[in-house]
């Protein structure tokens, strides 16, 4: 197990990825074909790349929703395995954005955005108080007690942001958090995302195809055919 | 309580499949509830035309039936001289029949019999019976549909006897019986100077295990029971019981299946949303307890839609006259809470593999499916 703060110079080190191959079906599909990487503490980074070249599945391996065949991925100092503590990582250090909302359609936008707070035990005053919070930052307070159904896209996309950051994660994985919505909702909801990430000094991971909003990112990464080929400082 | 609205949601969603699953489980325990219920009165029921208020039974060693047990006739005799014997009355039991009714329950008894001294005598005298070889007392309603009263001959298996009175029990088999003297009753079924059974009342109940051991050593081929006793361990009763508890059990099951087959319906049209949940941070078991809860409630729901259920076919079974005293259909507190037990565990059983599999489910794949 690695230290719980990585130092690089004057930054910490939140994600890091060495060495990282993946494949699938049985090894005949090769996505990462060692990968390098490291993001910092409060960083924004893009990630770019055509479809299929393995943005997904990095964020996915950072998340610890799959693990990688080889090499070694390690988010807040701490190496993922098959040992780590995934409830612990999902809970409280990451959070997702899908580019499909992903939120349970049934449920109220409140009670979607609970579900971490429940998942971790999380005091319900206190859970609400947080959620009121994110709300009012994000314009959706007249919108808590409506069905997921009944809000718009840019609503939905919303409400994904304020249920991924309900747990205070300092690092935030997006896949193609506006890849569904038009372009004016698109730079509403990825304004949103840097005011969010930055007051809440989280670390930002973003696969996107939209090299416009990548630009405005701190860094950007390029992925090809499984690998990094350059990191781009876009500021 | 997000935690049970993720419970109930899925439920709501999908309210036609939710609510045959209940009405699976309903009927099941409502089945139960009624055969066992039916059955264990039915038992009661038979046990109380045998001990008849005594607390003992005598009869015969390892006899299947007791139609089939021979008590000798001194054996009464003896048992009732026995200082700790209140009162002891042989009584043989047989099946005869008369026209349009194959079978009619026939008690040959003694003047002394409970069931001719306590009984309500609706026409004739108590004293007058036994006085005569052919002299019957018929239950209120054998003479009923013998179409007979008090004076009137009937035509009982092959031979005709003289109703000397007509009397009225809450015991559907006794009022809907024959009662001759025993003397008569053993000569009808040539069964001279026997009887099916002894019925003993003690002075002492304290005395039981004395007693049992006195008929061991005194009749070795005979054995005594108190009135409980023999009914947990008649054998036809214990078939009875097991009959209806395996009736009861298959339809549980079937009960069973279709909460299962719910809930893998639920498991697989929701793996998204699982995977949602797990993303979010919830954990195997939180995920196993969303589809445990959501068996449990349709368990639960459908154990108090079956009772209500049993219920009422009970209390419809008792208002049929036909019935009336064959039936006990006072339904125990014990079996019903051992039933909606089975109820939520057959639901829990249910929902194993679609949690196990809901558990297993890999969010990364899941995010995928569409």
């Amino acid at each position: 197990m690695m230290p719980a703060a990585e130092d690089n110079g004057t930054r910490r080190t939140v994600l890091r990825a060495e060495n990282l191959w993946k494949s699938y079906d049985e090894d005949t599909v090769a996505v990462l074909k060692g990968v390098e990487c490291e993001v910092y503490a409060g960083q924004t980074v893009a990630l770019c790349g055509p479809s299929g070249c393995g943005k997904s599945t990095l964020l996915h391996l950072f998340g610890g929703l799959d693990l990688p065949d080889s090499g070694r991925v390690s988010v807040n100092g701490v190496e993922i395995n098959r040992h780590s503590n995934l409830l612990r990582l999902l809970r409280h250090e990451v959070g997702f954005v899908f580019q499909l909302h992903n939120l349970i359609p049934d449920l109220t936008l409140e009670e979607n955005c609970l579900i971490p707070t429940v998942a971790a035990g999380i005091d319900r005053r206190a859970a609400k108080a947080r959620l009121l919070e994110l709300a009012e930052r994000t314009g959706l307070g007249h919108r808590l007690g409506h069905r997921i159904q009944k809000l718009s896209g840019g609503e939905r996309q919303r409400t994904a942001l304020c249920r991924a950051l309900m747990n205070r994660p300092k690092i935030l994985l997006a896949d193609e958090p506006t890849g569904s919505l038009d372009e004016q909702a698109s730079n509403t909801i990825f304004d949103l995302l840097l005011d969010l990430v930055a007051t809440e000094g989280a670390a930002l991971l973003m696969a996107t195809h939209d090299r416009a909003l990548a630009g405005r990112c701190d860094r950007l990464v390029e992925m090809h055919d499984g690998k990094i080929h350059e990191h781009a400082f876009a500021n | 309580m997000i935690f049970f609205k993720l419970i109930v949601t899925n439920l709501r969603r999908h309210r036609i499949r939710s609510l045959i699953s209940v009405a699976g489980i309903a009927f099941s325990v409502a089945a139960m509830l009624t055969v066992v219920t039916i059955l264990e009165g039915a038992i009661g029921m038979f046990s109380g035309i045998l001990s008849s208020g005594s607390q003992m039974i005598v009869f015969e060693r390892d006899v299947s039936d007791l139609f089939f047990s021979n008590v000798p006739g001194q054996a009464a005799k003896q048992i009732s001289g026995w200082p700790m014997v209140a009162d002891a009355n042989p009584v043989l039991f047989g099946i005869v029949s008369s026209e349009g009714h194959p079978i009619i329950t026939c008690f040959g008894v003694t003047p002394s019999d409970a069931r001719i001294r306590k009984a309500v005598w609706i026409e004739g005298n108590r004293l007058d019976f036994a006085q005569h070889s052919d002299d019957v007392v018929l239950g209120a309603r054998a003479a009923e549909f013998l179409n007979a009263r008090l004076g009137s001959q009937v035509q009982i298996g092959h031979a005709s006897f003289h109703v000397i009175g007509v009397l009225k029990t809450a015991n559907g088999f006794e009022d809907g019986g024959v009662f001759m003297p025993l003397a008569s009753a053993q000569s009808f079924f040539h069964k001279e100077g026997t009887s099916s059974v002894i019925t003993v009342k003690l002075r002492n109940k304290d005395d039981a295990a004395a007693f049992k051991s006195m008929v061991k050593a005194k009749y070795p081929d005979l054995i005594a029971l108190e009135d409980a006793e023999f009914t947990r361990s008649y054998s036809q009763f214990r078939i009875l019981k097991a009959t209806a508890w395996a009736v009861g059990g298959c339809g549980l099951l079937l009960g069973g299946l279709g909460v299962a087959n719910t809930m893998i319906m639920s498991v697989f049209t929701r793996i998204r949303e699982l995977a949602i949940l797990r993303v979010n941070g919830f954990s195997h078991a939180q995920i196993g307890g969303v589809i445990f809860g959501e068996s449990a409630v349709v368990s639960v729901l459908g154990a108090i839609a079956g009772l209500l259920i049993g219920t009422c076919f009970l209390y419809a079974l008792k208002l049929i006259p036909a019935l009336d005293g064959y039936i006990d259909t006072t339904m125990h507190p014990l079996l019903m809470l051992l039933v909606l037990l089975l109820a939520f565990l057959t639901g829990v059983a249910g929902a194993l593999y679609p949690a196990v599999y809901a558990m297993r489910i890999r969010a990364v794949e899941a995010l995928r499916f569409e």
